[in-house]
């Protein structure tokens, strides 16, 4: 199963940082993401893009994750030479992780 | 119980659509219309256009804006609270003045809240350490500004002088709901659950439409009714520190708790830890219900106590960027576009530029996540490709060269080498530092017409 069937994504960025928060569509789903979408998985799935460290920020209370990763846009907005120097398609390519 | 609504005009970026704003002023019943126009590069840009023309410096749009909003003010009963200032506030509230005396309209204050531009001061921070860095500012050559994010102070200064209009240069985003929040209600800063309420109302707000449903439709999962004409937000927080995010009934878009998840959680790291200059934000246990539609109620925001030390945006002149692109179509397209940036590599090697640094994309391949990720989601050969070459060099001329042998590929490339474009330009990069909160005072300063 795609990420993307069990959880909806958006992804911002800050300097050389990208964050991508997860949401799962039914709050139930919340524990079986959290136990199953680790901040290695991700590191592991960026490992071409993003240089630094992915960290997991769990929030209950709205039943979501934010994945931070850092060195992870090419050195950021204002000097990347990628065409998405936001990195903001970043979170669709998350998206079509299976899990 | 004493409730104000505040309307987002505008979102972080320069330019942003119009009729939204007005919407908002006929049918928004709102009190303030904030406009948002600062991203993180925006200000640094700014201060160049200022260098290159000391009338400029401020939004593009501040004409535009003025002359449709000035004249309405009064009779639909708002305050206009903008970043628009950019690197040139005092500029930017003379225009407004003369704005309203072409239009003949009366009776308003005009605010400017300067002290943001520390660029003269920036000698004095040589040895402060960059973020993420191991060098000192003083490492950086060719600085052409440096802007404190500053808090809401001088925006609640300027509204408690009576000010209309607040324009401001680099406020934290934020700040701009948070000044007119703490005017009305004139919250402690020790009152955390309420400044924390305040924040929340901030950080959700200043991305405008990225509340109502922007950057956030994906057919078939996701749907947003009418993104051609959106709404932008409504915040009505009350004295008790309630607030509920909505928007003008019938518009486009929609207002709902997944889309204030996501926005929420958007651009920032530790949910428990989120700093502005007006405190740091514990929003780790925020919680969103709908009370009708697209009406989104959230409670639980709190503040941490202010920060000791400001963020300053520095400015810097960073060498320059080519990139040059060429498309190939047909079955064989990345193996043609293959062989072209091979070509182009090799010659680079013959004429012997130096380039501090380059990339190569197939656009239509791997050119958002490059080839692990990519081949992984691929879901089958793509027709057509297009080659992308992007370089980064210490002169303008290294970057001309290398980026002319992409121009050269129509004769002396593969088959069917089309559409090439190629562009060089300067880059203005950004780094940060901290400074100590003391060092920094902010002027206001109230013009009435």
């Amino acid at each position: 199963m795609k990420l993307k069937e069990v959880a909806h994504i958006r992804t911002g960025d800050k300097g050389n940082n990208c964050n991508i928060c997860v949401i799962p569509y039914l709050e139930e789903d919340y524990d079986y993401i959290r136990d199953h979408l680790t901040a290695e998985e991700v590191k592991d799935f960026f490992q071409e893009l993003c240089q630094g460290t992915v960290t997991r920020y769990d929030v209950p209370s709205i039943h979501a994750f934010n994945f931070v990763l850092t060195e992870a846009l090419g050195g950021g907005v204002t000097r990347s030479l990628r065409v998405d120097r936001h990195g903001k398609s970043l979170g669709m390519a998350l998206a079509e992780l299976d899990i | 119980m004493k409730k104000i609504r505040i309307g987002c005009g505008s979102g972080g970026c320069a330019y942003e659509r119009m009729e939204p704003a007005l919407e908002l002023v006929m049918k928004g019943d709102i009190d303030y219309l904030i406009f948002e126009c600062l991203a993180e590069r925006t200000i640094a840009d700014a201060q160049r256009k200022k260098l290159e023309d000391p009338l400029k410096g401020y939004n593009p749009m501040l004409r535009e804006r003025m002359e449709v909003f000035l004249p309405l003010m009064k009779t639909h009963n708002f305050k206009i609270v903008s970043n628009m200032g950019g690197a040139n506030t005092s500029q930017a509230v003379t225009e407004i003045v003369e704005i309203a005396e072409a239009l003949g309209v009366t009776g308003l204050k005009i605010a400017a809240v300067l002290g943001d531009d520390i660029t003269s001061a920036l000698d004095q921070y040589k040895s402060v350490p960059l973020w993420n860095q191991t060098a000192a500012a003083g490492s950086l050559s060719d600085v052409i500004s440096a802007n404190v994010y500053l808090g809401a102070d001088g925006i609640l200064q300027a509204l408690d002088e009576g000010a209309d209009i607040v324009i401001t240069g680099r406020v934290a985003d934020p700040a701009l709901f948070v000044g007119p929040i703490l005017h009305e209600f004139r919250w402690h800063a020790a009152e955390y659950g309420k400044i924390g309420q305040a924040l929340l109302t901030g950080h959700l707000m200043e991305c405008c439409a990225q509340l109502t449903g922007g950057y956030y439709a994906d057919p078939g999962y996701k749907e947003v009714p009418d993104l051609h004409r959106l709404g932008h937000p409504i915040a009505e927080i009350n004295e008790a520190g309630e607030v509920f995010f909505t928007k003008v009934k019938g518009s486009g878009g929609c207002v709902t708790i997944d889309i204030c998840k996501e926005q929420l959680l958007y651009e920032i790291g530790d949910p428990s830890f989120y700093i502005t200059p007006d405190g740091i934000a514990d929003f780790s246990k925020v919680v969103f219900t709908e009370t009708e539609p697209d009406v989104i109620a959230a409670v639980g925001a709190l503040s941490r106590g202010l920060p000791e030390t400001y963020k300053v945006n520095i400015g810097y002149m960073n060498g320059y960027m080519g990139v040059g692109e060429v498309s190939f179509g047909g079955s064989n397209a990345l193996e043609r576009a293959e062989l072209a940036a091979d070509i182009i590599i090799k010659r680079w090697d013959i004429i012997g530029i130096k380039q501090v640094e380059s990339r190569i994309d197939y656009i239509g391949f791997n050119s958002l996540y490059k080839t692990a990720i990519s081949e992984k989601i691929c879901t089958g050969n793509s027709s057509e490709i297009r080659l992308r070459i992007a370089v980064r060099t210490i002169t303008e001329e290294d970057a001309l060269r290398l980026i002319r042998e992409v121009q050269c590929l129509y004769i002396n490339g593969p088959a069917g080498s089309s559409g090439i474009a190629s562009n060089v330009e300067s880059i203005l990069s950004i780094e940060n530092i901290s400074v100590p909160r003391n060092d920094i005072t902010f002027i206001v300063i109230v013009q009435e017409v």
